[in-house]
Parts: structure tokens; C-alpha cells; sequence
């Protein structure tokens, strides 16, 4: 049995901003993530970030990678990293099992952060399981990170932030995005992402679902067919267009099985992906000392899993005794700012999830 | 419509839009920023004071058209891609308009490449006068382009080669 502080489950975006929160607040911390690659989803973010300095806007998420990495090496004297580390388990004792090069290790944290992220949302339609169908973030990692061209002629299912924004660089890998289709009727992702693609001639088709793919071994047609206000299919609306590529980005869902074989309470919380932990404003679930950061604890963009982060990761080193000199000031800090990024109107849906989950302190 | 559509309407473009007088001065940025977003690296990067220091990071863009001077700062900073720059008088018969541009190859100085609207249509040839890409800019290029006066309005990018 490894003796550990902190445990902190994923190094994306969270779970590298916790690791840095509470490291430098001076508690010795276990970051273990499953990819041989730290940064989750931000290695393949080509693209510059919203938000504002503090959340690293205006810098490419490939490069805030780095940023944090360096900051990681700092501390790295009380920072044990292990990477291909997929945890397994977390048991009522407080043992956590993780499986590490074909290795089973137990350890027993004192406090953990569950920044495990989300997983992509399938859909169903006849042959969504023919070659060429991929999720988007398969797409993206096949592109940004590997380099390989996933096909020719794609099709995007999903007008959110994700779509649009792989469609931008399928097009920068050149590849022709034959349109991009949501069963909304307004496009879900931010208006700039839609015109940036848009003034590219790429068509937005929204009220639009795939209603079947052709293809014998491998994904040649999608058809698709409108729907009205009521999601009701419109007969004589279909229409086929060539594809070999289908990207599905309809949504994530958190990845919250580890928080509910441990027991913590979840709520299904559609506004954000589903089944969701109850927290308090430390980002500490419903069992002591087990704290969530990021898309685990709700689906939202990579800035605002950051500024969870760092405010988990502060919380949980002082659950343990590390209390940072600035504790009180960073504390304030941190939820200010994730205050702000959830005040505009693209966050209403994000507020009102929120407000479920969240328990007050006397309701803790 | 816009938001079925992400393709801006006049009405917005020219309600965005320097006025006419402000246009004849010479080199000025229009910000096509229209849904609040949390976002502010525009206002963080303006060291003319022409866009208006955010109260709540969700705010729109406020510019001031005769403090700011055209000088492209905001333009490589902005996540969205959503400003360029505009000359109305570059010459008699052109306007210059400044664009980020993140596509590669870049196009090469004197190459006449086609012009868009904002719906992606083909509307006229522009010639690239300028291109910068210092590593400051991070990998967005701003290309200069001689757009005819009669598509100031309309002219927003340029054709990639994706076949």
C-alpha cells in the first residue's frame, strides 16, 4: 500500500490546475491519469481559448498544456506523476486500486479529487455502426494529436462548440466538411465558431437529424431529414449526401462511476450531461474528503474546469491540513472568476444545473 | 436567422460598422462579436483605450471608432476570429482590408485569390498586397488584402483550398 496525501484521479485540465493548487499549497500530491500523455483534452485544442488572462484566453489549449506542465515541474519533488494509471476502484475503507503497466497497486489517500472528465454521447440511427462514423473527439485526436486524415468528406452532427470547432480544423487539415446538421433549431455552440465556418462556405443545416447511414463496408451516404418544433420527422424532407466521414458531437456525459461505487450522492442534471455528484462550494462531494473538478462534476468549457480546479485542489490540501498563505484571498478569487464565466447568457442552462447540485452550507 | 444561420445580416454588419466619416480616416477595426460570450482578450490587448474595459466578462465589445487606430492587436488576439481591419482609402479604387487567417499554405504576396462573403459565396477576386505571420501572432496570420470599395460591406475572407 503507497502512502499518499492527495490523490488526484485525471490530469486534464482539472486535474493538473488541482495538482498545482494544492502542491503549492503544500501537500504532497499522487496525479495518476490513464493516457500516456498528460493535458486530457487540451493536447489536441489547436485553437485559441475563450475566457480571460486568468483563464489563459487567448492562448492555444496545445500551449496551455505547457504552461501547466511547467508549473508541475516546480513542485515536482512532491508530485508523483503515473501516467498509463487507470484507476479501478474506490472502496468504503478509503483504498483506492489503480491498474499501472500491468500492475494492481493499492493506495490509501487522505482526501481525493475525482477529475475523471466526460465521456461523448452516442446517437441512434440505422447503421451508426459502419466505418467512417466517429465520435468528434476521435476525430480530433486522430487529426491534432496523431496527425492522420480521417477521411475526405465529412458530415457533423451537432452545431455546440465541439462541432463547430472540429469542423474549423477538419477544414485547416483540409478536409471538406459537406455541412453541419443540428436537430435544434438554433445552433447551440458560441455565433463566432458558427461564422468563422460559415463564411467558408461550409452550409449550417439546424432542425436537421440523420435519419439513416448508407454504406455496405464503410460509411458512403448519410441521409439526412428535417424535423419540426416537436422533433417530429418531416416526410419528403430527406436528403442524401455523400460522406465517408460522420462526426457525432451531440454532447458529453461526466464519467462519474467512480464517485458512485465510492457512494457519493449523483443527481441526473440534464443541463449538465446527465448524472452528476452533489458538492459544496469546495467542489467537496456528499462524502468527506472526496472532492470533484471539471466535467465530472458537470459538462462546461475546459476554462471554467480549470478555475475548479485550482479551487478543489486549494480545498482539498486545506481538508488535510495544507492551508495556502493566501487561502482566504485565492478562495474568493477562484469563485469569482467562476462566477463571471458563468454569468452570460450562453449560461443560463449551466446556473440552473448548478443550483441543483449545489448544497449550501447548512445544508452540509 | 442569425442564430439558425451564424451568417450575420446587413442590418447587424452596417449597425457594426465604423460610420461613413470615421471611414474616410483611415485604418479602423470592426468587431463582429454579436452574442455575449465570456470573453475579453480584445479589451485586454487594446493599448489604445478604443475598446471599453469589460465590467462583466460576458460584455459585448464596445469600440470607439476614433480612438482606435487599426493596429491589429485585438485582431490576433480574438479567440472567434471575429475582427478585421479595414482602409477604406488605401487607394482610389480599393479598400485594404486586414484578416486573421489560420489556414495553410498561406497564400504568397501578389497572389489574386477569391473573395467571400459571409455566407461563403464568391463575390470578387482580391489581391494579397501583405502577409504577416511573426511568432507573436501565434499562428494567426494577417493577410492584407486590395478589396474593390463596392464589396466593403459585404467582404469578410478568402476561399481555402480544401477540395
Amino acid at each position: 500500500m503507497e502512502t499518499v496525501e492527495l490523490l488526484i484521479i485525471g490530469a486534464g485540465p482539472a486535474g493538473l490546475c488541482a495538482a498545482i493548487s494544492a502542491v503549492s499549497s503544500g501537500a504532497k500530491v499522487m496525479l495518476v491519469d490513464r493516457n500516456d500523455t498528460l493535458g486530457g483534452q487540451l493536447i489536441k485544442q489547436t485553437h485559441m481559448f475563450f475566457g480571460s488572462e486568468k483563464q489563459y484566453a487567448a492562448t492555444r489549449g496545445t500551449d496551455i498544456t505547457k504552461i501547466l506542465l511547467a508549473e508541475i515541474e516546480k513542485y515536482k519533488e512532491n508530485i508523483k506523476i503515473y501516467k498509463n494509471t487507470t484507476a479501478l476502484g474506490m472502496y468504503e475503507d478509503g483504498v483506492v486500486t489503480l491498474a499501472r503497466n500491468d500492475k494492481y497497486i493499492k493506495v490509501k489517500p487522505k482526501a481525493i479529487i475525482v477529475a475523471t472528465g466526460a465521456s461523448e454521447k452516442v446517437l441512434a440511427f440505422p447503421n451508426n455502426d459502419l466505418p467512417g462514423i466517429y465520435g468528434a473527439g476521435a476525430v480530433q485526436t486522430l487529426m491534432n494529436v496523431y496527425g492522420v486524415k480521417p477521411g475526405n468528406k465529412v458530415l457533423m452532427v451537432g452545431a455546440g462548440n465541439i462541432g463547430l470547432i472540429v469542423s474549423y480544423q477538419l477544414m485547416q487539415a483540409g478536409v471538406k466538411v459537406e455541412a453541419i446538421i443540428d436537430a435544434a433549431p438554433e445552433i447551440g455552440g458560441y455565433l463566432v465558431h458558427a461564422s468563422k465556418i460559415r463564411r467558408l462556405g461550409v452550409p449550417i443545416y439546424t432542425s436537421h437529424i440523420v435519419k439513416e447511414a448508407i454504406g455496405l463496408d464503410y460509411l458512403e451516404k448519410a441521409v439526412l431529414i428535417e424535423v419540426d418544433e416537436k422533433w417530429q420527422k418531416v416526410r419528403g424532407t430527406e436528403k442524401e449526401i455523400d460522406v465517408d466521414v460522420m462526426c457525432i458531437s451531440v454532447g458529453l456525459t461526466p464519467l462519474t462511476e467512480l464517485l458512485m461505487q465510492k457512494g457519493c450522492e449523483v443527481k441526473y442534471v440534464p443541463e449538465l450531461g446527465g448524472l452528476v455528484p452533489t458538492r459544496n462550494e469546495n467542489y467537496e462531494t456528499s462524502i468527506d474528503n472526496i472532492f470533484v473538478a471539471g466535467d465530472v462534476s458537470g459538462v462546461e468549457e475546459a476554462s471554467a474546469a480549470m478555475v475548479e480546479g485550482y479551487l478543489a485542489g486549494l480545498c482539498a490540501a486545506d481538508k488535510i491540513g495544507f492551508r495556502h498563505d493566501d487561502f482566504k484571498k485565492l478562495k474568493k478569487d477562484y469563485i469569482e472568476q467562476l462566477h463571471s464565466l458563468r454569468a452570460g447568457p450562453e449560461s443560463d442552462k449551466i446556473r440552473g444545473g448548478i443550483a441543483k447540485i449545489e448544497r449550501r452550507a447548512q445544508d452540509v | 436567422m442569425f442564430e439558425s444561420t451564424g451568417v450575420a445580416t446587413r442590418e447587424m454588419v452596417m449597425k457594426t460598422f465604423p460610420t461613413k466619416e470615421r471611414l474616410e480616416k483611415g485604418s479602423v477595426a470592426v468587431i463582429e462579436c454579436y452574442k455575449e460570450i465570456p470573453c475579453n482578450p480584445c479589451a485586454t490587448a487594446c493599448r489604445q483605450d478604443a475598446i471599453k474595459t469589460f465590467v462583466d466578462i460576458n460584455d459585448l465589445p464596445t469600440l470607439d471608432h476614433e480612438r482606435c487606430n487599426g493596429c491589429t492587436l485585438c485582431m490576433v488576439n480574438c479567440p472567434g476570429l471575429a475582427i478585421v481591419v479595414v482602409d477604406k482609402n488605401y487607394t482610389g479604387e480599393d479598400a485594404l482590408f486586414k484578416i486573421p487567417f489560420e489556414f495553410k499554405p498561406l497564400p504568397l504576396e501578389g497572389d489574386i485569390v477569391r473573395g467571400l462573403n459571409r455566407a461563403g459565396e464568391h463575390i470578387c477576386d482580391v489581391e494579397v498586397v501583405k502577409i504577416q505571420n511573426p511568432k507573436s501572432f501565434d499562428q494567426t496570420a494577417i493577410l492584407s488584402l486590395l478589396v474593390k470599395k463596392e464589396y466593403l460591406y459585404d467582404f469578410i475572407t478568402i476561399e481555402v483550398g480544401v477540395k
